[in-house]
Parts: C-alpha cells; structure tokens; sequence
C-alpha cells in the first residue's frame, strides 16, 4: 500500500480564517473542505473497485506479454527487426508505466493476486523493484516538490528549481539531462546511491554498502538477459539482437524520461519549503501539514499531459500526475474519470490545474532546463504561461 | 511434463524470463501450464449434506508441478472471489494419498454468511463449476499417517473427530483400505466420530459399507452428543497408550488433551481458529505505524484489529500457516493464540492472524 498518506489525519490546523501561508489562496477552513472533497472521490472509487479494474490489468499485462514475446521471436526474422524493436520497445514501455509503477504502488493489491501485488512485483528495467519502490513511493510522494526532501527535484543532477541556489556545475544542465534522457534507466538505478549526498559529504559512501548486494543482481541479470543470452539465442544474428534489445532500451528511457519530467516541472509548477507545509498541528503540539495541505500541496506540484486513451496507457496514466499524486494507490486507469471532478474542484477553489499537449508540456521543460542552466532567478514570475492552461485566475 | 519441467524450471530459463518468472508467461497460454505454482481445474463438485452450511466434495486435477500428499495434510486454496479479490484458505485432503500430478479430493463446509460465493468455502460448494481454476499450493501439516498402510502391524489406530474435522482422518483411512492387502487395514482402527445430527453426517454412506465389511475397521458415529472420556474408555480402555489423531473444534479438542494428560500417543489438529475468543483482560493500545491507525486492544488477533480498523492488510490463511500476513512487530509483547506462547523482542516478524496483543503493540501495517 502506499505509504503516503498517513499521519497527517488527525493534523488539525493552527489558524482558523487567515490564509494559511504566503503561498496559499486558500484559509485553512477552506483547504480542509478541499481536502474532505478530495477524500470523498478517493472513498467513492475504493469503493466501487472491482472486476473491471481487474480484467483491464490483466489484458495490459497480457498485451505486454505478447508484445514481448512477439518481440524476442521477431528477431529471428533480420528483415523484421524494427518490427521486433518496436514490439519489445512497447513492451519495456507497458511492463515499466502502466503495470510496473503502477503495480508498485500497490493500485492491485487488493486484487490479492500475487502476480499483480507491491510486495512481490519486479519491473523490466535496472532498478530493483524493492529499492525503488522507498524512493519514490515513500520519498517522492510523500514529500512532493519539497525542496530539499523530493530528490526527484532534478535527480541530483540537474537544477530544475530557482530556488536550487546555481553553480558553475549546472551550466551543464541541458547536457546532463540529455544523457540522463538516454541513460534513464541507469538513472533511476543508481538514483538511490543518492550520490549527490555523498559528495555533499551529508551521506557516507558506507550508508550505501546494503543497497549494492540487491542492486547488483538485478543488473547482472537484466544485462544477461538482454545483452547475452537473447542475442546468443539468435546464433548469428548475435549483434543484431544486441543492438535490437539496446535500442529497445533506450526507446523505453527517452519515452519514461519525457512523461516523468512532464509530471512536475513544466513552467507554473510550484515547488515548497519545508517550513510552509507546516500548516497545523498534531495533537502533541508539533507542526505537522494537514490532510487538506497535502492535497493542496499535490495539485500545485504536479502538471497533466492531455492526449488520446492510448497514449494515456502508455503513459501509465502520469498524464494524469495530478490525480496520480492525490490518489497514488487507486489503480490508474481511474484517473481520467475522476479528472473532471478533480478539476471543478479546483476551479471552485481557485487553484490552477496545470494540464497540455505532450509537446508543449515538454517544450516548457526544456526551455527550463536551459533558463535554469544560467544563473538568476525571479524569472519564475516573467515565465510564459504558453504550456499550461490557468483555469481559474 | 518431467522433461519439459525441467527445462521450464532450469537457471537458464529463470535467466530469459526475469524479474517476471516462466509462469507468468505460461499462464498466459494455458492456465494448466505451470514450472513452479501450483493450480488445479475443478472436475467435480458433488454435494455431501445440505441445509444452511452445505458440505460438498470438491474433486480437483492439479498442474503437473502439484507433488502429491500425504494422507492428512492440507493445502491453500486460493479463489477470486466477486469483486476479483483472491482469498486464501486451507482444506483438508479429503481423498487418499496421491502421488505428484494425481487428482485430489477437498470436502468443504459451507462457512460464513449466506451469500453465495462470499468466503472461499461457500464459493468452492456453491460456485464452483466443472473447468474453474483454483490456485493452490503443495500440501502442508504433519498430522499424517506415518505407517505404511502395506505393511499389516499390530499398531492399534484411533481417530477421534468432530464435524469438518472428519476429513484428515477419512483420507488416513481411506489410504489405509487402498493401500492395505485385500481391502483391509491390516491393523486395528477405531474411528470415532462425532456430527450434530444424522443429517450434517459427511461421508455416511461410505462409512456404513467401512463399517459393514470385514476389514479391522470399528466406525462409530456419534449425533448430538459429545465427547466424554467415559465413552472412549469403555471403547478403547488403554487410548492414552494408543496412537491417536485427534481433529475437531477447539472445545472438543481441549477435552480430548485433558483426558489424554500428556500422552505422546495424542496429535492434534485445530479447526477454525479464525476468531479466537480473547482470554482475560485486554489492555493497553494497538498502534498500525504505516497507516497511523491506533484504537484499544480488544484482545482479538492483530489481523482482526487491523481489519476492525479499515485496513486490508495481506493475509492467507488466518490460522498461522501459510506465513503471507506476516508483519514487523516494532515494540509490544504478543500472545500467540495457537500456543499461548508470548513474545516481546523488539522488530520481531509475526503472523498477525494468529497474534494478539498483550498490552501496547506496535505494528508496521
């Protein structure tokens, strides 16, 4: 299960009218209205989840199958290969999006099946499943584009933020994010060796001894598998099995790299101190941020892709980041439907949803990645707003 | 299958299709094709007794990759029920012994509510058609016969079993008239047994014909009374000195101990021990750290509470068995209800079906 929403719940809110930080529009009678509207959807899908989710999974994962074998078998056939390519590409791209992070989110776990559950589900890619599933359901979606919390705010390579003080270093960023673009799967395996840390000197090199055993299997045996043994299996056609698998895997990290940094850094996205989520307080006394902020905190930091149900699918639905990250462990394919609720909600609220073509939306980050390259900010308020659509003022 | 088996179960074949497995690509074809799970197409359903919890023997063919059992040993089976939430509990084999890839026998009592299909026994009665796939997993427990049924011995045999609890000691039996020279047990067996009424009597028919025929075999059927020493004495004066097997609800079971004292001839097995009625007080408070869900400890097992609460924490079984509720127990002591042991190391794994709280816990769920 997702780990994301739990303590927050009995958070009760300091102030009563006056608006609850500089950032938000909202008073904190408000935001906990927001809050409860957005628990409701969440209970009233919960409730309804049944048989359909089920069978739609389970054809996914019967299409990813297919395509993978067909894909493999494929490459016996040389005239065949961008066949074979494109098929073991979808492939890698279904197994990893729509089942893979999906799956590890716990969306299926209710099924019961433990074909289709968190805890025994591991992805067609380099990073373990069991390790990345810390990073990113517990870090990253607890602590959603909080500075100095959500390592996904540039991976620890890139600055993707005004508020990431710059260095000569980042000059680079466009490169970095080009070979992280090409190399993202390598990424997301070595991303939790949280290296930046090390050098930092705020995490020591031996902190990360544990993570190698697991890490290290699961390399090993994603290269045999796609860079020995499959090509071996075609004989002759050994390098040109090679190069099939290869670019299959670079296909999968330039379409996963593109729809990921669609979900939280288009221009307009906002990012948090850990001082402003701290709206309420716990019945010690303690600041903690209330349910409602966290919501709040989820719609702000996170920008939809619009597009047609196939290219949701592909995308794993984080066209839907939005819903996504107020409702990680619903299963996906729930996301366009509640999308229009979500979405009056926040027009009722005053919030702004930030949603466009993938071309736009990825536009908008790279033109960030290039600004964010130099020094200087303040340019977060001169920023065009072309890539996304305010829907209330 | 052994040669295909060992290729689908071969390093090499691992290798080609990680993280995923063989049997995930396999159950895409044929869902009777399988290098390591375990599962089963339903060949029969014939029902044993009717009124509110029916009784119905289940006959299953299992995958190639199902090991065989011994008689008296027991297996997950594990349904989608409405709603497409698989659930797992175990049976009892009821047929004799089988070898790998054999069919076998579950006989099930209808548990629960009346709503069809709505537990996993009520499913396998009521539900179940000819050509439905079950999940399973290889045979399980040790209350088994451990003699060879081929070889007569002057080994004394006795079964003591109350309601569902018929079924280990059926297929025992059932193994013993199979296996033995010319249809007998070649052994003495007394078979007590004891069901509500006549009509909740599983397997009457085929009892009268072990009872009627020349085969060392003494049936009694018990309906409506309980189990009293007295009643055994006079039947079997030197049981505590007499290998027994014992299975049935708790309450007869603990009569069962008391007048065997602490006689190695005695093993037990327990039937439904899903709601454990807590003993003493209950104090202090259950806290479920991942979820920050915290109520008073109502004595019941930390699977009961957790569920009690909203959560929907992974179980199987829920009698201690097949481990997949198995949760970090971060401070707190608990009580295991099966044995009454308690336990109070910190980030300690424990199966949260079959353990209570003692006082404040803390549990990772």
């Amino acid at each position: 299960m997702s780990t994301t929403q739990n303590t927050r719940a009995t958070a009760t809110s300091s102030a009563t009218t006056d608006p609850v930080s500089g950032k938000v529009p909202l008073t904190a009678e408000q935001l906990q209205a927001f809050g409860e509207e957005m628990d409701a959807i969440r209970q009233a899908v919960l409730a309804d989840l049944g048989e359909a989710d089920a069978a739609y999974i389970r054809k996914v994962v019967k299409y990813q199958r297919g395509l993978e074998v067909a894909g493999r078998a494929l490459f016996y056939v040389p005239p065949a290969w961008p066949l074979a390519v494109a098929a073991l590409s979808l492939s890698k791209i279904l197994d990893n999006m729509e089942i893979g992070h999906n799956v590890m989110h716990g969306q299926y776990d209710w099924m019961g099946d433990p074909g289709l559950n968190s805890r025994m589900f591991d992805w067609d890619t380099a990073c373990p499943g069991e390790q990345w599933k810390y990073s990113h359901n517990y870090i990253h979606h607890t602590f959603t584009n909080i500075l100095g919390k959500d390592r996904d705010i540039g991976y620890g390579i890139l600055r993707m933020d005004e508020d990431q003080p710059w260095r000569p270093y980042y000059l680079g960023n466009p490169a970095y994010a080009f070979a992280l673009m090409m190399l993202f799967e390598w990424g997301v395996a070595l991303h939790d060796l949280e290296v930046e840390n090390i050098v930092a000197g705020k995490r020591k090199l031996a902190d990360n001894k544990p993570l190698y055993p697991r890490l290290l299997r699961k390399i090993r045996r994603q290269a045999l598998k796609d860079y020995v043994l499959f090509p071996a299996l075609t004989g002759p056609l050994f390098p040109l099995t090679f190069a099939g698998n290869a670019v299959a895997n670079v296909v999968r990290n330039i379409w996963a790299f593109n729809i990921i940094f669609c979900g939280h850094f288009p221009a307009g996205v906002e990012t948090f101190s850990e001082e402003e989520c701290l709206d309420g307080v716990d019945d010690k006394g303690e600041p903690v941020e209330t349910r409602g902020h966290w919501y709040y905190r989820q719609v702000l930091g996170s920008a939809n892709i619009s597009g047609g149900p196939l290219f949701h699918i592909m995308s794993g639905n984080l066209s839907h980041q939005i819903e996504h990250h107020l409702f990680p462990d619903l299963p996906a394919r729930r996301y366009p439907e509640v999308a229009q609720q979500v979405q009056e909600i926040c027009e009722r609220y005053g919030l702004s949803y930030n949603t466009g073509p993938l071309h736009k939306q990825v536009g908008s980050v790279f033109k960030k990645i290039c600004r964010l390259a130099l020094p200087g900010r303040g340019a977060k308020a001169a920023e065009p707003v072309a890539a996304q659509e305010r829907i209330a003022a | 299958m052994s040669i295909a088996g060992t290729i689908l179960r071969s390093r090499a074949v691992a290798a080609l299709t990680s993280p995923h497995g063989v049997d995930r690509y396999l159950e895409q074809i044929n869902p009777m094709w399988a290098a390591t799970e375990v599962r089963a197409r339903v060949l029969d359903v014939r029902r044993e007794t009717g009124g509110e919890h029916p009784v119905a023997t289940i006959t299953l063919q299992p995958t190639g990759t199902w090991r065989g059992h011994r008689a008296g040993q027991y297996v997950q089976v594990g349904v989608d029920l409405p709603g497409s939430r698989r659930t797992t509990r175990c049976f009892t084999i009821s047929s004799a012994a089988s070898l790998p890839g054999e069919s076998i026998q579950l006989t099930v009592r209808a548990q629960g509510e009346k709503r069809p299909g709505q537990s996993v026994s009520r499913w396998l009665v009521e539900r179940a058609q000819v050509g439905d796939i079950v999940h399973l997993s290889q045979a399980e427990g040790d209350f088994v016969l451990e003699e060879s049924p081929a070889t007569p011995t002057n080994n004394h045999l006795l079964f003591l079993t109350g309601g569902s609890g018929i079924t280990p000691a059926m297929s025992i039996l059932r193994t013993l008239l199979r296996d033995g020279y010319d249809g007998r047990a070649g052994r003495r067996v007394t078979f007590l047994h004891f069901a509500r009424s006549a009509e909740d009597q599983i397997f009457a028919t085929e009892l009268a014909e072990i009872a009627a025929a020349d085969n060392d075999v003494d049936v009694v059927l018990r309906h409506g009374s309980v189990f009293s020493e007295f009643e055994l004495r006079r039947l079997v004066p030197s049981y505590a000195a007499t290998d027994t097997w014992a299975c049935g609800p708790a309450p007869m079971l603990d009569l069962v101990r008391e007048a065997y004292a602490d006689s190695p001839s005695l093993r037990t097995e327990l039937f439904n021990v899903a709601s454990v009625v807590p003993s003493g007080a209950a104090e202090g408070d259950v806290a479920f750290a991942r979820s920050g869900k915290q109520a008073a400890n109502t004595g019941t097992t930390l699977l009961e509470q957790a569920e009690a609460l909203g959560l929907r924490p992974t179980s199987g079984c829920r009698m201690g068995i097949c481990f997949s509720c198995t949760a970090t127990k971060s401070s707190g002591t608990v009580r295991n209800v099966l044995t009454g042991e308690e336990s109070s190391l910190p980030d300690e794994e424990v199966r949260v079906c079959v353990s209570a709280p003692v006082g404040d816990c803390v549990v990772d769920l």
